[in-house]
C-alpha cells in the first residue's frame, strides 16, 4: 500500500523543470502524477513515476538531488465530503499529514498524502473502508 | 599643517634607526625572556637577544603568523603577567577561536599616542567633534578613535556602528566635524543623507578618516565629492595595536607608518626574502614598544610597497602606498575580517550537509554583502519544505554566531560544472574597488 514517490529538490531557476521532464521522457518513464511545493528560493518538485528507482538513477546522473519518499494513496468519489472524512478518520488518530495533493480520473479522485505514520494511517483508513490503491494500480487508471 | 609629536614624526633618519634598534633589541630581550613560544623558536634557529644589533639583523629572526596566536589562544604569547593586562581586544577568528590582543597601562598610552598622531595628520584638532562609527566592543575600531580623539582634546561622540538615522540625527544636532567609520559606511551615509534630504550646508562635516577594510582611489573620489569633505586613510590591525599603525597626512599620498613603534619590513610572501626598498611585496611588522603582546615579524597578509624621504607635510616617517591587495583569501566584509576556511570549518561541523559551497561578496548600495549558497545533500534530503528552511536558518544562526556578521545563505542544486573542473571556485569577489 506504501507508494514510492520521487522528490527532487529544484532551485528557482527557469528551465529547470523542464530538465526533469525532459530527462525522464527520454527513458520513457511516465508521470502520473506530479505537485510542486515551492518558497521564494527553491521548490520540491513530488512526482508518482512509472520506475521510481529508475527515475532516481537517471536525475541522479544528471546531479539532481533527488530521494524517495514513501507516501499513501486512496481513491475516492469525486466529491469534497469523502476526502474530509479520510482526512478527520487521521486526525481523530493524531496522524498528522506533512502534505497532500489530489487528482481527478473520470468520477474518481486520487489523492496522494505523506503522513506522520504512514503503516498507522493505512491500517485507520483500511478499518474505515476507505479505498486505498498500490503502486500497480496506480499506473493501470 | 599641525604635527601631534614632531620630535619623532619629523626625525632625522640616522636617529630614527638608532631609536628603533634599542627598541627592536629590548623587545627581542622581553619576548626571550618573557615568552616561552619566541625562546623556543629563537633557540631553534640560533639565536639569542644579542642576535640583532642592527635592524637588518631582523632578517634572520623567524615569522609570526595568525596561526601562531591562534595556537597560542587566548593569552599564551602575551609578554606580562595577566595583571599587568588592562584591556583585551579580539578579532572574529576560525570557529569560535578568535585572535586575542592584550595591552598594559603603557600599551593604551601608546595606542592613544599613535591614534592622536593620526587624527592630527588627518586635519582634526580640540575644536573637532569626532563622529566615531566604528563598532565599540571586541573590534579595536571604535575605542581606538575614541582615545585617540580624547588625546587631542576633541570632543568625541561614541556613536558606534549602525542606526544610520541617528546617526544623522547626531551628525545635525551636535555638529560632527570628523567621521570615522569604513569607506563603505560612508558612502552609505552619504547615501542616507540624500535619501533623507538633509541639507548637506546643515552639517558641518569637513574631515574623514577611513580604514579596516581596502577602498579604491575611486571610492576616495565618491566619498569627497557627495560628502564634501577630506577623506583620509587609516591602516591597522589589531594583532599590532588596531587603528594607528599607519596613517595619511593631508598630502593624501601615502601612509605614514608610526615607525618608532612598528618597524616594518616588505617580504616577497613565496620566498620570504625581503625585499630591496620600492618593490610591492607583503607588509611585515615587528612590534618594538608593545608590552602586553610584542610580534616579531608578523606577517599581515597585505600587499603594498613603502617610500622613505621626507614628506611635504614635514614627516620623516617611511610612507606605505594604499593596500594593493592581500597575499591570502581573506575576505574584509563591513569591516570583518574573514576567511573561507573558517565558514568551511563551521559548514563541516554540521552533519546535515557536505561542504560544497561557494561565496559571494558584492558591494549593494555601497553596503558589502556576503552570500553563500550551500548544496542541498541527498543524504539529508527529505522533500520536506520545513526541514529545508529550518536548515537554511541554522546554517545562518550558526555562521552568524562564529563570524559575528549576516550572511544570506541559499540552498542550491550540486553543481555539475564545478565537480568535473576539480576544484571548484570558492570565492567570487564581485565587489569593484
Amino acid at each position: 500500500m506504501i507508494i514510492h514517490q520521487l522528490s527532487v529538490f529544484l532551485e528557482n531557476k527557469a528551465g529547470r523543470l523542464t530538465e526533469v521532464l525532459d530527462a525522464l521522457g527520454k527513458e520513457n518513464i511516465r508521470i502520473k502524477a506530479l505537485s510542486i511545493a515551492d518558497t521564494s528560493e527553491f521548490g520540491i518538485l513530488r512526482m508518482l513515476v512509472s520506475d521510481p528507482e529508475k527515475a532516481r538513477q537517471t536525475l541522479k546522473e544528471r546531479s539532481f538531488t533527488v530521494n524517495i519518499t514513501e507516501v499513501i494513496s486512496i481513491m475516492t468519489p469525486n466529491e469534497a465530503s469523502y476526502y474530509a472524512k479520510a482526512l478527520k478518520i487521521l486526525s481523530d488518530l493524531e496522524i498528522s499529514i506533512e502534505y497532500t495533493y489530489a487528482f481527478s480520473v473520470g468520477e474518481k479522485s486520487i489523492v496522494v498524502m505523506r503522513c506522520s505514520n504512514n503503516e498507522l494511517a493505512i491500517k485507520a483508513l483500511k478499518d474505515h473502508e476507505m479505498e486505498l490503491i498500490r503502486a500497480s494500480d496506480l499506473y493501470r487508471i | 599643517m599641525n604635527i601631534w609629536n614632531a620630535h619623532f614624526e619629523c626625525m632625522e633618519l640616522s636617529e630614527l634607526r638608532r631609536i628603533q634598534t634599542t627598541r627592536l633589541q629590548e623587545t627581542m630581550e622581553r619576548v626571550y625572556f618573557n615568552v616561552p613560544y619566541y625562546r623556543n623558536k629563537m633557540q631553534e634557529a640560533g639565536l639569542g637577544p644579542e642576535s640583532l644589533q642592527h635592524p637588518e639583523d631582523l632578517q634572520k629572526f623567524p615569522f609570526t603568523t595568525k596561526q601562531d596566536l591562534r595556537d597560542n589562544y587566548p593569552f599564551s604569547l602575551f609578554a606580562v603577567p595577566i595583571s599587568e593586562i588592562v584591556r583585551i581586544h579580539a578579532s572574529s577568528g576560525t570557529t569560535g577561536k578568535p585572535t586575542v590582543v592584550g595591552y598594559t597601562r603603557r600599551d593604551i598610552v601608546t595606542w592613544s599616542e599613535v591614534m592622536a598622531r593620526t587624527l592630527t595628520s588627518a586635519g582634526a584638532n580640540r575644536n573637532d567633534f569626532i563622529h566615531v562609527a566604528y563598532g565599540y566592543g571586541l573590534f579595536t575600531g571604535g575605542l581606538g578613535l575614541h582615545y585617540g580623539g580624547e588625546k587631542i582634546g576633541a570632543s568625541v561622540i561614541p556613536v558606534s556602528g549602525g542606526n544610520t538615522k541617528r546617526q544623522l540625527q547626531l551628525m545635525q544636532d551636535f555638529g560632527s566635524t570628523v567621521l570615522a567609520c569604513t569607506p563603505t559606511y560612508a558612502l552609505f551615509l552619504a547615501e542616507a543623507i540624500e535619501e533623507n534630504h538633509i541639507d548637506r550646508n546643515t552639517l558641518k562635516l569637513h574631515t574623514g578618516v577611513f580604514g579596516a577594510e581596502p577602498w579604491t582611489e575611486n571610492m576616495r573620489r565618491e566619498i569627497e565629492e557627495k560628502l564634501r569633505i577630506r577623506a583620509i586613510d587609516i591602516y591597522g590591525l589589531s594583532e599590532i595595536i588596531g587603528p594607528g599603525v599607519a596613517s595619511e597626512c593631508i598630502m593624501q599620498n601615502g601612509l605614514h607608518i608610526n615607525e618608532d613603534h612598528f618597524y616594518p619590513e616588505i617580504i616577497d610572501p613565496d620566498t620570504l626574502e625581503v625585499l630591496p626598498e620600492g618593490k610591492a611585496g607583503e607588509l611585515v611588522f615587528t612590534t618594538i614598544t608593545k608590552e602586553g603582546l610584542p610580534l616579531i615579524r608578523y606577517r599581515t597578509r597585505d600587499l603594498t610597497r613603502l617610500t622613505y624621504g621626507k614628506c611635504p607635510c614635514g614627516r620623516t616617517l617611511v610612507r606605505m602606498e594604499k593596500c594593493l591587495g592581500r597575499s591570502d583569501d581573506m575576505l574584509i566584509i563591513r569591516g570583518v575580517n574573514l576567511f573561507p576556511s573558517q565558514i568551511e570549518s563551521i559548514l563541516l561541523e554540521m552533519s546535515e550537509i557536505k561542504p560544497h559551497y561557494q561565496l559571494i561578496a558584492d558591494r549593494i548600495n555601497n553596503l558589502d554583502t556576503l552570500e553563500l549558497q550551500v548544496e542541498v545533500d541527498e543524504e539529508f534530503f527529505q522533500d520536506k519544505i520545513s526541514q529545508l528552511q529550518t536548515l537554511r536558518q541554522k546554517i545562518q544562526n550558526n555562521l552568524e554566531s562564529t563570524m559575528g556578521i549576516s550572511i544570506q545563505v541559499h540552498l542550491v542544486e550540486p553543481k555539475t560544472l564545478a565537480r568535473s573542473e576539480g576544484k571548484s571556485q570558492r570565492v567570487i569577489d564581485k565587489r569593484k574597488y
